[in-house]
């Protein structure tokens, strides 16, 4: 299998960054999107060029480094997968595949197909946690969780935080991540004693950071690699308003 | 410089040795543990955990990782769950019978002390994880629901939908970044540990290079502590993330910090097959499949037809065959070996006829689809996304990989290295699960060492830092490391050869596989020993790494990986010579009943070994076990 990929090559966060053209041959319908990227980074080395920058580490969908747009979709032509997942299969012989790191405002490129994403970290570290020390725990059930709270919560909870909500948004808003988290939290008896700092301090933390609004398109939803719904973002905007007025 | 191996295990009964071991450690006052430093490399479970705790504790951190943010750490991977003995299920477990279980799974290669501590400290484990907010199963009741995992007669795994190693990652990673808001951590990510500093024979500091500029840095404290994960990429295809490494243990072996038991390494029987050259990664498919699917190979060699068109009566369900009372059940070790042992005699399927069948038709037929869809859905549907295939419709086809180190740095009782103020925690030590890890006991141990057992001891030894000077970076140590680590690089880069990091790290695999993996035998492991020594110099003469040292370079960083891996390798293979026996993982073919099964031996083999690097050799040094509490027995799963 061949294949043409046009690549987003960048030598820094000051450099003006272009796409260039690579024809790659010896591929497999078998090797996975990165495996072919890869293979493309061997042929460079040995011609005695500067490898491709591009992020992952599990390779299995869970670790949520990975991440770039292809053909002008977060992490590729289907829904809700990581790009670590995507197989060429997913392509036709012979076809042109543009690659392009996630685009936003708040993810500067660091170097071709990798971006930093530390605004997340520092959105995490605005309230994302429940202030309790190692060692001052009760036993575990002494409070009942009931299944479907449980379960709602591990729904939020299961964001990966890759950033491919907030690349194909077209306001870069990073509603979806935050919504995710501060949801997990608050809806967990453990999480309610901070519960309104938590949504506050995470949602300026968000404004800080440069993030955009949320429009409500519902794009974010159908890339996020778990499936994340969007109806967590109209439930964050309700924990802020009480925030507001009670907290 | 030899030494005495001191495990430094308490005195006392089993039950109260880590209750005597806190009332005798040494305190140190609020005051005081503000003027003390401590690097953590490393930040899953083990890191982040002993990183948060050892902030709160008002201990000033550091933490380093060489992902882009500290949630990114293998520990994520991790899908089944994790073991407690609350006993929450009413079957008769207790701290006693988690602690036999997993010593018995270890087939006693093990400390009886650090094995039961593990057990004894999984129940407010537990509720710690819980009161961080980690939205563990429940019943509708509202309690916290348990399943069962390999080689365990009770119900004491915990677990949120398949993702429980990214749920307490998170729950670590918050309560890390809690402490980095606090200002009491200053996390250094996309830094990569390059050597350890060892100063007047006592861990100081490190060398780091920013991955992103490409700068060299030094860091100095009055602790190190590694959790640096496993090492199993030095098979090249394992179940690991593409980053994991060992260099960093491998950095502090050289400065003389003994390795313990290398060889010992868990291949998982349920991953997905190579399919290619290019293929990068294994991606493991999680043990509870094997609750309802069974698993065969035909019994015609390279019979050509599709799996269902092979009838029942020509198929080999072996693992029923040869293990009646567990079948499909038995424990990690046997169910790979047996499924190499099919393959090796030419009963693969698949493509590259390196897999078996994982077969549901029996299962479907019994429980009705819609049963088998809700118990294991998710893994169908990752198994379609990744191969195409449904395994509604045929078997899956699964092969075993490279997946957990048992083996890792020497620790004592303290989880001290043998370098004074150089701690290993997580897999990256060898400490509780012997020649054989159980399934959903690695999130426990990475966490109890970090969370409940480092922050417990480090005291110990770092009130005696307080009464030393600081060492700072000026230190001429420092600058002797660094020029080193910047020569290494320097020489990796001028190499200049034909041939690419991942054909070296593919050459290195094959070997590892090939020799170091499920089954093991003299004449091979001399073998793989010289030829790893050929790659080597074949490495250091025809490597071709592009682009500069001194800005961001993803090929130099899998160039010097590899270097650590190249060497780690050797040792490994030596460490499975040396070890005439069979025990756990370690196969050793010379070792085995007439049908096959392992030969421990425990009269002379009833050691840790802790190797030490003595200029490019390595010298055993061992560490006897001593049973007090349990009998060893013939691990049997017939």
């Amino acid at each position: 299998m061949e294949v043409t990929f046009k690549i987003w090559r960048q030598d820094g966060s000051e450099d003006k960054g272009a796409l260039q053209s690579y024809e790659v041959d010896g591929l497999s319908e078998d090797m996975s999107f990165l495996e072919a990227l890869d293979h493309l980074n061997e042929q460079l080395v040995l011609k005695g060029e500067e490898v491709i920058a591009f992020e992952y580490d599990c390779r299995e969908g869970i670790c949520g480094q990975c991440g770039v747009f292809i053909n002008g979709r977060a992490h590729g032509p289907h829904d809700n997968m990581t790009t670590c997942q995507l197989h060429m299969r997913s392509f036709e012989n012979g076809s042109t595949i543009v690659v392009e790191p996630w685009r936003a405002a708040s993810f500067p490129v660091i170097k071709d197909l990798i971006i930093d994403r530390s605004a997340f970290d520092r959105i995490i570290e605005h309230g994302a946690y429940i202030s309790a020390k190692t060692g001052t725990a009760p036993e575990a059930n002494a409070i009942p969780i009931p299944k479907p709270v449980a379960d709602a919560a591990m729904d939020a909870a299961a964001c990966i935080g890759c950033g491919a909500c907030v690349a194909t948004c077209k306001n870069s808003s990073a509603a979806l991540f935050t919504a995710a988290k501060i949801n997990h939290l608050n809806k967990l008896p453990q999480g309610k004693a901070e519960q309104h700092r938590r949504v506050i301090g995470m949602t300026d933390q968000m404004k800080e950071e440069g993030f955009g609004s949320c429009t409500f398109t519902g794009a974010c939803e159908v890339e996020c690699p778990e499936g994340i719904s969007i109806t967590n973002i109209a439930e964050m905007n309700f924990r802020f308003i009480k925030a507001k007025i009670f907290g | 410089m030899s030494m005495q191996l001191n495990s430094k295990i308490p005195e006392g009964r089993l039950e109260d040795k880590w209750r005597n071991y806190q009332l005798h450690a040494q305190l140190i006052n609020p005051a005081n543990k503000k003027k003390l430093n401590v690097i953590v490399v490393g930040s899953g479970l083990s890191g982040a955990g002993a990183a948060a705790t050892l902030a709160e504790l008002g201990y000033d951190v550091q933490c380093f990782c060489y992902q882009d943010s500290a949630r990114r750490a293998h520990s994520v991977a991790a899908q089944g769950g994790i073991n407690a003995a609350k006993n929450y299920q009413h079957d008769g477990d207790s701290v006693w019978r988690m602690f036999y279980d997993t010593l018995k799974g270890g087939d006693f290669r093990s400390r009886e002390a650090n094995v039961y501590r593990l057990a004894e400290l999984s129940a407010p484990l537990i509720d710690h994880y819980v009161q961080q907010g980690v939205p563990f199963a429940r019943e509708y009741g509202g309690v916290l629901v348990n399943r069962s995992f390999g080689g365990v007669q009770v119900q004491r795994t915990f677990y949120a939908r398949g993702q429980t190693g990214q749920q307490l990652l998170l729950a670590a990673y918050s309560q890390l970044y809690k402490m980095v808001r606090a200002k009491k951590v200053k996390m250094y990510p996309r830094s990569e540990m390059m050597d350890l500093v060892v100063v007047d024979g006592k861990a100081k500091g490190i060398i780091v290079r920013d991955l992103v500029t490409g700068r060299l840095k030094r860091y100095a404290a009055d602790a190190v502590v590694l959790a640096t994960g496993g090492y199993s990429r030095v098979f090249r295809l394992s179940t690991l993330a593409i980053g994991c490494n060992g260099s960093a243990i491998w950095k502090a072996h050289k400065r003389g910090a003994y390795f313990a038991a290398p060889s010992f390494t868990q291949i998982h029987p349920t991953a997905l097959p190579q399919t290619s050259e290019a293929q990068s990664k294994l991606t493991l498919m999680s043990e509870s499949l094997r609750n309802d699917g069974r698993i065969w190979v035909p019994l015609q060699k390279d019979d050509p037809r599709k799996a269902n068109e092979i009838p029942e009566t020509e198929r080999d369900y072996y693992l029923e065959r040869r293990y009646p009372s567990f079948g499909n059940l038995a424990p990690r070790d046997i169910a790979s070996r047996a499924a190499k042992e099919r393959i090796d005699t030419g009963y693969g399927v698949g493509r590259l006829k390196n897999a078996v069948y994982l077969d549901f038709k029996h299962a479907i037929g019994k429980f009705g689809l819609e049963t088998i869809k809700d118990r294991y859905g998710n893994l169908f549907n990752m198994y379609k996304k990744i191969t195409g295939i449904d395994a509604y419709q045929e078997p899956m086809q699964i092969s075993p990989a490279a997946h957990f180190s048992m083996g890792g740095l020497w620790v004592d009782y303290e989880l001290m290295t043998t370098i004074p103020g150089l701690y290993a925690v997580g897999e990256c030590n060898f400490s509780d699960h012997g020649a054989n890890r159980l399934g959903a006991n690695s999130l426990l141990q990475a966490s109890i060492d970090g969370y409940f057992v480092l922050p417990n001891t480090i005291n110990n030894y770092l009130v005696n830092a307080l009464k030393e000077e600081h060492t700072t970076t000026d230190h001429p140590e420092f600058a002797r490391a660094e020029s080193e680590v910047e020569e290494h690089i320097r020489r990796i880069l001028s190499v200049n050869g034909t041939k690419t990091v991942d054909h070296f790290h593919r050459e290195l695999g094959k070997i590892m596989w090939q020799e170091c993996a499920m089954s093991r035998n003299k004449p091979g492991l001399e073998d793989a020993i010289r030829k790893i020594e050929m790659l080597k110099r074949e490495f250091w003469r025809d490597v071709k790494v592009t682009g500069a040292g001194d800005k961001m370079n993803p090929e130099l960083e899998k160039a010097y990986r590899l270097a650590d891996f190249i060497e780690l390798g050797i040792l490994m293979c030596t460490d499975a010579l040396e070890r005439e026996e069979s025990c756990g993982a370690h196969f050793r073919e010379e070792y085995q009943t007439e049908d096959g099964e392992a030969v421990r031996n425990d009269d002379q083999y009833s050691y840790v070994s802790a190797w030490e690097y003595a200029e490019g050799r390595f010298e055993l040094h061992k560490e006897d076990l001593e049973f007090e509490n349990i009998k060893p027995t013939v691990r049997s799963y017939k």
